[in-house]
């Protein structure tokens, strides 16, 4: 008995320790310098997915084991990705629940519960993509387009302000990003005719900081790219987490398809700033520049990606880079002070652009709008890419994207705007006798060139971590949680968890060990190497 | 008079409705359940019951979340979309629940001697289990879908995969593959299972194999094509009439 005593004193010491230490913004702007902790969704304010720990390697991957599992007890898909500090792990697990795990045990410090109104819409299943961490709080954006700070000691709601009215259309699935002394929050509903926006609330008292509509309102620039009435359901949301550079306090925020998706004769023009990257003035949420992927697009390719933020030498200057791997099948390279657009290349099956001109924009081939008799098009309605979370290794340099080869048969038809209503003017079918697939590809984010690629059974939700373990870990819909290696794509070590994977990995150390954490099926699994 | 000047005003808007509810249908419905809803590679709606949706509300849940497990989608459309598709649905089934005319019992002895059906199909306790159970065949295909089906196999092949579908289930698709071990063994047999990195064997012989893929040479997936014969000259005509009354007279529980 006395053994045990002693270490249930020492584990109590860990944890009381842990849970007085506060998440600052200095901890989080630095996250690449604590590879124990994952400080915000995508590890870091560049958008890396990248974990600088290198215990877990090409030799000893084959032994990973899972330690522990936490079950949501849900059955939306679980799209989360935890946020991990000082021996805690936070995660949100669909609808818009929210917990505190012991990183020791997986057994739950706290859970938070929140009721749903049954009339609620969205496009594709209650689901969130998880929470933000800030100093001693935890922020979460629920379905019914609130959000809610909870006390990261307890799970205690410390207040509740209301993004938007869900009776319009609108809801919350994405994760927070905390900077500074404030908590930006993006919106969903693009298939609900909402006017998309972006807003930032002070983490201290809830207090409304800013909002920058993604569809300009009468007098603003780029009003003039809508016709008529159609700009106030014009859509654009903000359902993924965006990047942030802390030294240009510049955030980097990817915008979803202009509504309605299908029928683009009801909104005659370029549609701005839907399915753009926008880069906003993270302390006055004034516009810096923007790109636009698709303008006027009408088959669904929201640019909701995660932007991922380079420094490094493009032809042989040094530069200040974003990198954006696009649901329209191509991957594109930007100056991320001034937004000059570098490179443009495919990395996915496409058949509705000849290319991208001198300055990015795409030249579309004729008869690739939706008909009502229905219209061939690659990428399908989910894109060559989705939300999937990319990933740059600081190691190799290399940026690891997850590849859906699917096409789709688009349909017109008419639709007529009713709010908190489903608006999407059309629908769309697989094309008869192919299955499609999917792969994870290596790109060289500074010529776009392919440098691997390893084919999946079918096209992934899950998106992809990379290590200074010289490896990649992903998932697939079939439940394989995979590592591959990060230079040559070998697959090093799967791992069937029964579930499909639609987020995507973490790592971390706990008590001088490297885990790796997947959401997988309704479970959080956590991994470690035997030794 | 005002009985007409109603008469005149709602009807644009009857019309209206039915239209909806039919084009929807067109886009959403008919590449599977056919342009009639008699049933292609999706089960026959012109019934008096859908076996997985026997309400409207059922009906409504099912067009919006699909049927887990099988290769129906859910599909996105509004409330009121929703509701003329359930409606138009609904009035399909005057067009065809009847048992396809013919002399059944002559059909069953077919199904299980001359035409050999019953090696591959299982009717209820009894037959082979490589091919599609038919135990409710005549619930969920019209005759039309089951003569094209016996004279072309290869018209019959369901998709396994729709736009729709977030999650491959298991595939119900019974696709044909030939798999080659590393030591020469070439296994052919039916897909009952399949992920990146392995796959599950159904053979001939009623065999289960399951291989991961880097333990083999070769793995041959054969799209397209059904380890079924077609019957075009192998049964007279009255007797694939016999065969079809049977088949559409098939109507018990899996």
């Amino acid at each position: 008995m006395k053994p045990r005593r002693v270490f249930s004193l020492t584990a109590a010491l860990a944890l009381a320790a842990g849970l007085a230490a506060q998440v600052t913004y200095d901890r989080i702007a630095a996250a690449s310098a604590e590879p124990g902790s994952w400080l915000t969704y995508s590890g870091n304010y560049a958008g890396h997915r990248y974990s600088a720990l290198s215990e877990i390697d090409r030799s000893n991957v084959a032994r990973l084991r899972p330690i522990w599992m936490y079950q949501t007890n849900d059955l939306n898909a679980f799209e989360a990705t935890p946020i991990v500090a000082d021996g805690v792990l936070y995660l949100s697990e669909p609808p818009s629940h929210a917990a505190a795990l012991d990183l020791r045990t997986g057994r739950p410090l706290w859970q938070f519960r929140r009721a749903i109104p049954s009339d609620v819409g969205v496009c594709c299943g209650q689901v969130n993509r998880g929470v933000a961490v800030l100093g001693d709080r935890v922020f979460l954006g629920t379905l019914d387009a609130h959000l809610i700070a909870l006390d990261a000691k307890t799970g205690h709601v410390l207040w509740d302000r209301t993004v938007a009215n869900y009776k319009q259309g609108y809801s919350i699935t994405v994760a927070p990003l905390a900077l500074k002394d404030k908590v930006i929050i993006g919106v969903s509903g693009g298939e609900y005719g909402i006017r998309g926006f972006l807003d930032a609330y002070s983490a201290e008292a809830g207090a409304h900081l800013w909002r920058f509509w993604t569809v300009p309102g009468p007098g603003e620039a780029g009003h003039d790219t809508w016709e008529g009435d159609s700009w106030k359901t014009g859509s654009a949301a903000t359902w993924v987490t965006g990047s942030y550079d802390p030294a240009l306090d510049l955030l980097y925020w990817g915008t979803g398809n202009p509504g309605p998706d299908y029928d683009g004769d009801v909104r005659r023009g370029d549609n701005l700033y839907a399915e753009s990257l926008i880069a906003l003035d993270a302390s006055t949420g004034k516009l810096k520049w923007h790109f636009q992927f698709t303008p006027h697009d009408t088959h669904d390719w929201d640019a909701n990606h995660v932007p991922v933020l380079i420094d490094a030498a493009f032809r042989q200057r040094p530069r200040k880079l974003v990198a954006v791997a696009n649901r329209n099948g191509f991957f594109y390279l930007f100056d991320r002070q001034s937004g000059e657009f570098l490179l443009g290349k495919q990395f996915g099956k496409q058949t509705w652009a000849k290319g991208l001109d001198e300055r990015g924009r795409p030249i579309p081939l004729p008869a690739t709008e939706p008909k009502p008799e229905g219209t061939l098009v690659y990428p399908g309605v989910h894109g060559a890419t989705n939300w999937n979370s990319p990933s740059y290794s600081e190691q190799t340099g290399l940026m690891y994207i997850a590849v859906r080869e699917e096409g789709t048969v688009f349909y017109r038809a008419t639709a007529e705007y009713n709010p908190g209503s489903y608006f999407s003017a059309g629908g769309m079918r697989g094309i008869p006798g192919v299955e499609p697939s999917g792969s994870i590809q290596a790109l060289d984010p500074l010529t776009g060139e392919r440098r691997w690629e390893f084919s999946l059974h079918s096209p992934p939700w899950a998106g992809v971590l990379s290590t200074a373990g010289g490896l990649v870990f992903g998932g697939t819909n079939e439940g394989n949680v995979f590592a591959l290696d990060a230079a040559t794509g070998k697959a090093l070590w799967h791992y069937q968890a029964g579930g499909a994977v639609y987020s995507a990995p973490i790592s971390y150390r706990f008590e001088d060990r490297q885990y790796v954490a997947v959401p997988a099926g309704h479970s959080l699994i956590v991994f470690l190497a035997g030794r | 008079m005002w009985g007409v000047a109603r008469w005149l005003l709602l009807m644009p808007c009857l019309l209206c409705a039915a239209g909806t509810g039919e084009s929807l249908f067109r886009i959403h419905c008919a590449p599977c359940h056919g342009q009639d809803g008699t049933g292609g590679r999706g089960a026959n709606l012109a019934v008096a019951v859908l076996p997985h949706a026997p309400d409207d509300a059922t009906l409504s849940r099912v067009i919006t979340v699909g049927i887990p497990g099988t290769a129906m989608p859910g599909t996105r459309m509004t409330a009121e979309e929703n509701r003329q598709l359930v409606l138009y649905v609904r009035s399909l089934y005057h067009l065809g629940t009847a048992i396809a005319e013919g002399d059944r019992a002559n059909g069953e002895r077919v199904f299980w001697s001359k035409g050999g059906c019953g090696q591959c199909h299982t009717v209820g306790a009894r037959g082979g289990r490589v091919g599609p159970d038919l135990t409710d065949v005549g619930a969920r295909r019209g005759p039309a879908y089951l003569r094209a089906a016996l004279l072309d196999p290869e018209s019959a092949i369901p998709e396994t995969f729709t736009v729709y579908r977030r999650v491959i289930y298991m595939p119900d698709n019974f696709l044909q593959v030939r798999a080659v071990t590393r030591d020469g063994k070439t296994i052919t047999g039916v897909r009952m299972d399949e992920d990146t990195f392995t796959i599950q064997i159904r053979d001939f012989s009623d065999h289960i194999y399951s291989f991961r893929k880097d333990e083999l040479q070769d793995l041959h997936e054969d799209w397209g094509k059904s380890p079924m014969p077609g019957y075009r000259g192998r049964l007279s005509e009255t007797e694939l009439h016999d065969l079809i009354s049977y088949l559409t007279s098939l109507r018990g529980t899996r």
